[in-house]
């Protein structure tokens, strides 16, 4: 069950940092030219790779449970920050995320940026694809080694990556525009809903804690604060429709 | 910025966002759990509420700030 899940989580953060790297490096690409956008993300690439080639084996030697702690806090912090900006965007206090202005934005920058060429690559262009594969890539990597580390199956972890990322990639490539059409802003939700989940069965398993019923515990806890959640996007949603309506009338 | 302190930001940034109180509060809610724990006390039904509670605070500061 929990193979599942985890699986299913890395799955579904990579696919929604892959589908805005891939914003980005579309953008990069048709108003800089391919070559620099893709030499960028293949930069990008080798980056990461050298960061999880260091990171991933440190991860292995720690004991579980010290493992379980730390990474169950720092997945927890940061799982709470994606959750959080999940709720505000859900009540419509912070701007639902759009692949397609962020794209229009994206691409008259680059279209507008000064050249700066060398050795037969744009910079700007370079630049803007291996930042935007780099910082989402690095969501992903954490995302995946903590997931994998603390579940005791990195390669497990990866495969929902993999997976994302060949989805992503094969239809970028195919259809040459951003895939606004991906339910982005529920996905985040359900990951931020994911990673929440996650953090809290990891530090409570980490801090010496026993859950009842084990592994079954993972759906209690994802049911409640998936509740928890929607029950704070509606009271916040109350409360902003209350806001307008005194607006209105004053 | 020197390089050390930039890096540092970065991942600040990164990890904890733009609400370091609820990192905190987060974090006491695990302290609590693994003082509970040593002290052989049932403490797996801590954390959950303590999270909500504190995503509560945040979501009740963030909309009071944007309210303003």
């Amino acid at each position: 069950m929990s193979a599942a899940f985890l699986v299913l989580s890395s799955f579904l953060a990579s696919a929604v940092e892959m589908v805005e790297a891939l914003t980005i490096v579309l953008a990069a690409g048709l108003a800089r030219g391919w070559r620099s956008s893709l030499t960028g993300v293949a930069a990008a690439t080798v980056a990461l790779a050298a960061v999880v080639a260091a990171l991933g084996p440190a991860l292995t030697v720690i004991p579980l449970n010290a493992l379980r702690l730390t990474v169950g806090a720092v997945l927890l912090v940061f799982g709470l920050q994606w959750l959080r900006k999940a709720i505000l965007r859900a009540s419509g206090y912070k701007a639902l995320h759009d692949e397609d202005a962020i794209f229009a934005r994206s691409l008259a920058e680059a279209e507008h940026a000064g050249r700066v060429a060398g050795g037969g690559i744009d910079w700007y262009g370079f630049t803007l694809s291996f930042k935007g594969v780099f910082l989402e890539g690095l969501e992903v990597a954490f995302i995946v080694l903590t997931f994998g580390s603390t579940q005791g199956s990195i390669p497990l972890a990866a495969t929902g990556a993999g997976v994302a990322l060949v989805l992503v990639a094969g239809v970028g490539v195919a259809i040459r525009a951003p895939l606004s059409r991906v339910p982005e802003n529920a996905m985040k939700f359900a990951v931020g809903t994911m990673l929440t989940t996650f953090g809290i069965f990891w530090s409570v398993e980490g801090a010496g804690a026993h859950w009842p019923g084990s592994d079954l515990a993972l759906l209690a806890v994802l049911a409640f604060v998936g509740a928890s959640s929607a029950l704070l996007v509606t009271t916040l949603r109350n409360q902003r429709t209350a806001l307008a309506a005194v607006g209105a009338d004053a | 910025m020197s390089f050390v302190s930039a890096f540092g930001r970065f991942w600040w940034d990164f990890v904890v966002g733009d609400d370091w109180r609820a990192a905190a509060g987060v974090i006491a809610g695990i302290a609590a759990t693994v003082m509970l724990a040593h002290a052989s006390v049932a403490a797996w039904w801590l954390l959950p509420p303590v999270v909500v509670a504190v995503l509560y605070v945040s979501l009740r500061r963030a909309t009071r700030a944007d309210a303003a």
